[in-house]
């Protein structure tokens, strides 16, 4: 619950130094890695804030990590070891981006599926049409059509 | 005294409502008017009592009655008058008394309009009863609004200051109703399969509660965007966050069913399918109660939550749900559907963009349920947030944005493709120069935002288009343009208005999510710091600022423009409520005719030497008010469509005339 989250990381934040990923206490001084770190922020959870990434969150471990993850940028690491590392230490919780794997395949699976299965529908759909319309329409009948249909809204 | 009167209320509702279901369907099975007749008579007293009761609430809440449990635990003698009638559907017991209230409500009004044929209407009134008993038994015996404590308490514990706002009171009432709006869909759905038969007349009949609850859900969305984007102080409007994905669901589907209803309607096709969207919507809105009133989620948003009842509103769910899905299944299949179409028409586009929907759905679905199923499953947690949502819905609603100024100019039946991209060719310079424009203009240069601009052009240029070819602009004589205009029926009104809507909405998110800037500083009095062009410079810091029932810090600002012209002074605060201790952000807001400068002010840090510094963090969010205004003309859109003579609710016998010919068309 980001507003509990808030209240909280609030009055904590009283006793607390810096409180947000734009603080500019934090930053790192290469705005090229101070970059890539913010955009690694944004894939990782705040753990202890409920749906929040550490790049929004003002809570201390957000903060934490934050300084973490910069920490390992300066260092030269790149974002698949960064990633490796959160995962090896907090589990894939911490990602907030699901990675591929076989219990998360449904999640692209799913609206694959889905799709799927329309455009079976529509072919099949295709496939009747063709065989009842054949006769088709007379021209008359187009325009007549036409003038009915013409003006109908959807 | 009254909050007894209101607790007899709502136990007579519940009475009322079984009456109304045994009725009903009694009536049907015997084919007595009579019969459904009290069936209908009593859903309309089940909605009287509801009314007592809830007016019994408010009573409670505005007299700052604490011997009553929900106003004890909810309400403060401190609080402005709005909040203490917002309150009333601020805490769980509340919000489903507000629920049930809309249930019986919608179940009335279909009750009592027009003439639907006996038995769909007996059926559907039925339906509308089991679902207000199961609802109002819940709340009657698992969340009374009105019960009693014994020892009054003196003062009571207040609302959670972030919800006292006034588009956070608008909030609850306007989602609500678009929720269970959809619950007559989900009536006449089951109606129409009890019936066995659904034919254009029943999506004529079907489509104004549809679009009723589409536009009421459009509204509720969007204050509660709006409001999570001025009141939590992060400077975002979406966060893919589970309870508003929950609301998001039901909008989707209901979207997809406004546009499969319109093909039932006017060609007979899709009809199993309008049926299945009718209860997927309700199923969905329900869904959304469910996930977020039982604590199974972690989000943002849950302020009212208890898990302890979650398991009763997930019994609810699943025999509301899964009966109206067995019945499906079994008359399903005996649902006739003859009417062909090519691929390439209106229809056809239609499905597409059904197709793409329903896609849409699956994945704002699986996203947000595939956490607790994984959790249940192998108890692995894994969170499911932003950047998977932006990557798949992004990818299924471009394509489906890309067709819908196609699918406008499309005929009926079989259409001329080339005929339609011909007539659109002005949209598409419009939209390709715009994107170009952007991309050679704004800087930070960003190939994606500039095609995500391109698209909200296409969008809202297409629906000129659209309304343009209607009324047949630069084509006939402007004498003729201008009857035509005259003559436009509403609904087509309404659709323009929703596509242009939905171009400005595309817009906005485009633009503001590329181009959006933040900036932040520990500032002491008459220091300055950048955001994009302009210079925020600190002027004055009141410490002790007193509200209502709030202390506050205010910090006083100017913000300047790059020629160092004051653009607008803001004041953000930082509140502590007495009531409960806790600590808010008071967003300022610098409100341009796109863009707002939005400034939130941190905590104090010492900056040595005796001297305060305060953290003022301030984002720049250019084009944000298209955010909320293009699913508010969406909304107006649906209104107006609602408005048209041949959708009015108290016309339907016209509207049977109207419609019978329609499978003839």
């Amino acid at each position: 619950m980001r507003a509990l989250a808030r209240l909280g990381a609030a009055l904590a934040a009283w006793t607390l130094l810096c409180a947000a990923a734009a603080d500019p206490a934090e930053r790192l001084p290469d705005p090229g890695q101070e970059a890539r770190a913010r955009a690694l922020f944004q894939d990782v959870r705040c753990l202890v804030c409920q749906s929040e990434s550490i790049d929004e969150s003002e809570a201390p471990l957000a903060h934490d990590l934050r300084q973490l993850i910069r920490q390992q940028v300066a260092q030269g690491r790149t974002d698949d070891q960064i990633h490796a590392f959160l995962v090896s230490r907090y589990g894939e919780f911490v990602l907030l981006s699901p990675r591929l794997s076989l219990g998360n395949a449904l999640l692209w699976a799913g609206p694959l599926l889905v799709l799927a299965v329309g455009i079976a529908a529509l072919v099949m759909r295709r496939r009747a049409a063709a065989e009842t319309d054949a006769q088709g329409l007379t021209v008359q009948e187009e325009a007549a059509l036409s003038q009915l249909t013409d003006d109908e809204p959807v | 005294m009254i909050d007894e009167l209101g607790q007899f209320a709502l136990v007579l509702a519940l009475a009322l409502s079984l009456a109304q279901l045994g009725l009903s369907v009694a009536g049907r099975l015997r084919r007595d008017a009579a019969l459904a007749g009290a069936g209908e008579g009593a859903a309309v007293g089940a909605f009287a009592a509801l009314a007592i009761g809830f007016v019994a609430l408010i009573h409670a809440f505005v007299t700052s009655d604490f011997s009553v449990l929900n106003v004890a635990e909810n309400s403060h003698t401190a609080k402005p008058l709005l909040y203490k009638v917002a309150g009333a559907w601020g805490s769980h017991e509340g919000s489903i008394l507000l629920w049930c209230l809309m249930l019986t409500g919608y179940g009335a009004a279909m009750a009592a309009s027009g003439r639907l044929p006996f038995g769909l209407k007996a059926w559907a009134v039925a339906c509308q009863g089991a679902l207000g008993s199961l609802f109002i038994g819940y709340m009657v015996f698992a969340s009374n609004p009105l019960a009693r404590l014994t020892a009054e308490p003196v003062q009571g514990n207040s609302l959670n200051p972030l919800l006292q706002d006034p588009a956070l009171a608008a909030h609850p009432p306007f989602l609500y109703a678009g929720y269970v709006g959809f619950s007559v869909v989900f009536s006449l759905a089951v109606g129409a399969l009890a019936e066995g038969r659904v034919d254009p007349a029943w999506a004529r009949w079907t489509r104004p509660w549809a679009l009723a609850a589409w536009s009421f859900l459009t509204v509720g969305i969007t204050l509660g965007s709006f409001w999570a984007y001025y009141e939590l102080g992060w400077g975002g409007w979406w966060a893919w966050d589970p309870v508003e994905n929950a609301s998001f669901m039901p909008w989707l589907l209901g979207t997809a069913l406004l546009h499969s209803a319109a093909v039932t309607e006017k060609r007979g096709a899709l009809a199993s399918w309008t049926v299945l969207l009718g209860l997927g919507a309700f199923t969905l809105a329900m869904m959304g109660a469910f996930l977020v009133r039982s604590g199974v989620l972690t989000s943002v948003h849950a302020f009212a939550v208890d898990p302890r009842r979650g398991i009763l509103l997930l019994v609810i769910l699943g025999v509301a749900a899964g009966s109206g899905l067995a019945l499906y299944a079994w008359r399903a299949p005996t649902l006739k559907d003859e009417a062909v179409f090519a691929p390439i028409s209106r229809e056809g586009a239609l499905f597409v963009n059904n197709v793409l929907l329903a896609a849409a759905t699956a994945t704002v679905l699986i996203g947000t349920l595939l956490p607790l199923i994984r959790q249940a499953i192998d108890g692995t947690p894994i969170s499911v947030g932003g950047p998977y949502f932006n990557l798949t819905f992004t990818t299924l609603t471009v394509p489906a944005l890309l067709l819908v100024p196609v699918g406008a100019l499309l005929a009926w039946k079989r259409a001329d493709a080339m005929g339609a991209l011909q007539r659109l060719w002005p949209a598409a310079a419009v939209a390709v120069a715009g994107g170009l424009l952007a991309l050679a203009l704004v800087s930070p240069r960003s190939a994606v935002a500039a095609a995500g601009l391109a698209v909200g052009i296409w969008v809202v240029a297409g629906a000129l288009v659209e309304a343009g070819e209607r009324v047949r602009v630069f084509r006939a004589p402007w004498a003729e343009v201008g009857r035509r205009l005259a003559g436009l029926p509403r609904g087509s009104w309404g659709m323009t208005l929703a596509h242009l809507g939905l171009g400005v909405f595309a817009l906005g998110a485009a633009f503001e999510t590329a181009w959006r800037a933040e900036a932040g500083a520990a500032l002491q009095v008459g220091q300055t710091m950048r955001l994009a062009a302009f210079e925020l410079r600190l002027d004055r810091v009141d410490p002790h600022v007193v509200g209502p029932n709030y202390e506050a810090v205010r910090t006083e600002l100017r913000v300047l423009d790059g020629a160092g012209r004051l653009v607008c002074a803001a004041a953000p605060e930082r509140r502590v409520y007495a009531a409960g201790g806790q600590t808010t952000s008071q967003v300022a807001i610098c409100p341009g005719i796109l863009d707002d400068i939005y400034v939130t002010a941190g905590d104090q840090r010492d900056a040595g030497d005796g001297k305060a510094a305060y953290l003022i963090k301030a984002y720049w969010n250019p084009w944000v008010r298209l955010i909320f205004l293009g699913p508010l003309l969406m909304a107006l859109g649906g209104v107006i469509s609602l408005s048209d003579r041949r959708l009015r609710f108290a016309v339907p016998g016209r509207a049977r005339q109207a419609a019978a010919p329609a499978p003839a068309e």
